[in-house]
């Protein structure tokens, strides 16, 4: 079968028409399994809003398992599989390498999905998306995940692949671009990652049919992140990806300086996948030395990456703006900015909450006695919601926004919802993650049935406020479902019934990419004072939260 | 050209930096500094740092220590299941068992002595959560984890489990008095 290449006349994007079809087909089954997640979603946060407390216990651990594996596992990374294709065959102009391997990644990835949840669903599976041992689960559902996580580790491959044919046919001139680069390093993240979760998750298999007579919890813990973990690097690298994407697509953004930001990026390889200690701080066993430098060397590089690319980006904006004449005062950049057009707003309230939300609870959560306040509570999910709602899921939603005519070639469907969608769903979502933060700094449980206690004989009565919190957590929640859900409704409606658009020209050999003459020239010099001026606002908050959290700490009884 | 284009000056590696944007570097830098010498320094000059002492063990050998200290220390009983209220000396080694889906026994200590608290857990992992004061421990089976405690405030306190252990988690509530 030849290659054969689609240019769309509304991007000037160059698809490889076998690489677009795996790209909508991934981008499609990871909506799905949001949808899945989203249903789940609801059953989850009607049952911890008390005055609800919807499901009875079983179907609420049985919810939140799936919720958890539809959400972080199934549609973030069968979507990240269509950013991979896009970002090596369409970005370099090239061929995808190996269709056909893609497409067994993709069987397997969509096998593996079915498996896990047809485990989760027959019940006797409740073990959350962690599988913590030695509780079990039925052996398919381990085994659905790994086949997932092998279909991943091919589309992996086909990438990597792909930058190799791109490079030995020369498809384009100088270096692969920065979002190219990004999608590289999710790629390598990725590799080690499932690498560590074929080491954990395959004996435990084993361990689930009786190969095996015993796992160790502690071990088990260890690798199990450098997994959990990683993989959340994957999502960061791929959504960072992702904002500077769009302020290319949208505002024409050039990186501030290259070197810079894919120096943050290689940051993020070395650095982040180490950083599995911390979901172990208040854990025996692993000691502090550990624990310290695992959190800190290794982790504060990759959170110097990101408060870097948490400034270049709005940077790229800025200087991107004012070179358009928005000059006026610090924020008449911001101020103008299209924020009607969602491909930018979901961007833009993705990296905000994903640094001011996310990004300091998660560096407080990884400081090695801070974590003690914090451990288990259902501050971890107010924290991962700003981190994996916010940031992956909203920054995909804004892309998908770009991606429907040019991909899919359909118009969008209801713009006046379009323009309010990533509004409804992003802040909703950030009042559930403050919320949520909220109700576990008083110390309320996650994962928990009934946070009254009902049939123990010693109930601890939370205060007043913990169940005003989690009241909030509920209403915001189904407020953040609408958004969720409408937009689902949205990009399918637009799918099936949009007016179509038209292919524009398909050619049998691909246009490579040029770069224009050296002229040796540098473009005047712009400044970016208002990017600096947010930057240190969110640098103070970061500061101020994190002694708050150590004051408060210093009162707790003593321990050593 | 954009990040969605190869970089347009070939050369890249050798364009200069902005200054605010070195600035910052550099500002972020130090501040992930000072956030790893605050680590450092709570390690030697901090009251809560979590204990590394820990051991392999058994669920027999934890439970028969367990017993041993109930047997010797216990006053009175409470709940409908008598649930031994156990006053150790203070200064003593003490040992709290979760299980589905308790934690036992209940304890009774004295504002300001320390404590040495073994943890253990007889089946799954379990979350040791101690309210209102919101410290929080994992709790692993086949080890034993020593953690020295020193309750600074009068009270009555409630260890909740919160690491998720079945159907009957949310019914995992445990005691402490401090007198
Ligand atoms: C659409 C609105 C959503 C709402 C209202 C929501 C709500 C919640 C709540 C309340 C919990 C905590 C339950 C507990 O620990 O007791 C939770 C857990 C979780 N959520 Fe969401 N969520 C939403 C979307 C998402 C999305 C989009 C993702 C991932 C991309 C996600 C990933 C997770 C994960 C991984 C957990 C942890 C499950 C576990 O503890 O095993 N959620 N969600
Ligand atoms: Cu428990
Ligand atoms: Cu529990």
């Amino acid at each position: 079968m030849a290659t054969t290449y689609r240019i769309c006349p509304r991007s000037g994007l160059q698809f490889d028409t076998a690489a677009e079809k795996l790209m909508r087909w991934n981008a499609v089954a990871g909506v799905l399994a949001l949808l899945l997640g989203g249903i789940m979603a609801l059953g989850v946060v009607l049952t911890r809003w008390p005055a609800v407390h919807l499901l009875p216990a079983d179907q609420f651990y049985l919810a939140l398992t799936s919720h958890g594996i539809n959400m972080l596992l199934f549609w973030i990374i069968f979507f990240e599989m269509a950013v991979l294709y896009f970002a090596s065959s369409t970005l370099l102009h090239c061929r995808l390498a190996t269709p056909k391997i893609a497409w067994l990644g993709f069987i397997l990835m969509a096998i593996g999905a079915i498996m896990a949840n047809v485990a989760v669903f027959q019940g006797e599976s409740s073990v959350m998306f962690t599988s913590y041992v030695p509780m079990q689960a039925k052996p398919h559902f381990y085994l659905g995940l790994i086949l997932f996580a092998v279909g991943a580790l091919l589309g992996c491959f086909v990438f990597l692949g792909t930058l190799v044919v791109a490079k030995a046919e020369k498809t384009y001139e100088g270096s692969i671009p920065l979002v190219t680069f990004g999608a590289l390093t999710a790629a390598i993240i990725a590799i080690f990652t499932i690498a560590s979760g074929a080491i954990i998750l395959i004996p435990t298999f084993l361990w689930s049919v009786g190969y095996i007579r015993e796992i160790d919890t502690i071990m088990y813990r260890v690798v199990w992140w450098a997994m959990g973990h990683s993989s959340q690097q994957i999502n960061v690298s791929a959504h960072v990806a992702i904002w500077y994407a769009g302020a290319a697509i949208v505002f024409g953004a050039k990186p501030m300086s290259e070197k810079v930001s894919r120096t943050a990026f290689l940051l993020y390889i070395l650095f982040l996948q180490l950083a599995s200690a911390h979901h172990l701080l208040s854990d025996p066993g692993v000691g502090s030395e550990w624990k310290v430098v695992n959190t800190s060397y290794f982790m504060y590089f990759a959170v110097l990456a990101s408060m870097i690319h948490g400034m270049t980006i709005p940077g790229a904006i800025e200087q991107a703006q004012r070179a358009k004449g928005y000059n006026k005062g610090l924020f008449e950049w911001l101020r103008k900015a299209p924020w009607g057009n969602p491909a930018f707003s979901a961007i833009f309230l993705s990296l905000v909450g994903f640094g001011f939300l996310g990004g300091i609870s998660g560096v407080m959560m990884g400081t090695e006695q801070l974590n003690l306040l914090i451990h288990n509570t259902i501050y971890v999910p107010g924290h991962f919601h700003a981190t994996v709602v916010i940031g992956t899921t909203l920054a995909f939603m804004g892309l998908t926004y770009f991606l429907v005519p040019v991909l899919f070639k359909r118009e969008v469907l209801f713009p006046g919802f379009a323009k309010l969608q990533p509004y409804l769903f992003g802040l909703a979502m950030y009042v559930v993650a403050l919320v949520m933060m909220g109700a576990g700094t008083l110390g309320v449980s996650r994962r928990h049935w009934d946070m009254a206690f009902a049939g123990s004989p010693m109930a601890y009565e939370w205060p007043g406020a913990a169940y005003l919190m989690m009241g909030l957590t509920g209403i915001a929640g189904v407020v953040a479902i609408i958004g969720g859900g409408g937009w689902i409704l949205q990009i399918v409606f637009s799918l099936l019934f949009g007016k179509k658009l038209d292919d524009g020209e398909t050619r049998s050999t691909p246009i490579p990419l040029t770069l224009p003459p050296q002229t040796g020239a540098h473009a005047a010099h712009i400044g970016t004072p208002g990017t600096m001026v947010l930057a240190l606002v969110f640098l103070v908050s970061f500061i101020l939260y994190y002694f708050v959290n150590w004051k408060y700490l210093s009162s707790l009884w003593g321990m050593a | 050209m954009s990040a969605i284009s190869p970089p347009a000056e070939r050369i890249w590696w050798k364009a200069p930096i902005d200054k605010l944007e070195f600035t910052w570097i550099a500002i972020a830098l130090v501040w992930s500094l000072t956030m790893f010498t605050m680590m450092v320094y709570w390690h030697i000059a901090g009251g809560q740092n979590l204990s590394n002492e820990t051991y392999k063990t058994t669920k027999e050998m934890f439970a028969a220590k367990a017993q041993a200290v109930v047997d010797k220390y216990t006053v009175r009983t409470e709940t409908d299941q008598q649930i031994p209220v156990v006053k150790p000396p203070a200064g003593s080694d003490i040992y709290l068992i979760g299980r589905l889906w308790a934690w036992w026994p209940i304890y009774e200590l004295e504002k300001g002595k320390a404590y040495k608290l073994h943890l253990s857990a007889m089946d799954y992992m379990h979350g040791f959560s101690l309210q209102p004061q919101n410290i929080n421990i994992q709790v692993h089976p086949n080890y034993e984890h020593v953690v020295k405690i020193t309750p600074n405030q009068l009270g009555t306190y409630s260890i909740v489990c919160n690491e998720y252990c079945g159907i009957g988690h949310h019914t995992m509530v445990g005691r402490i008095y401090v007198k």
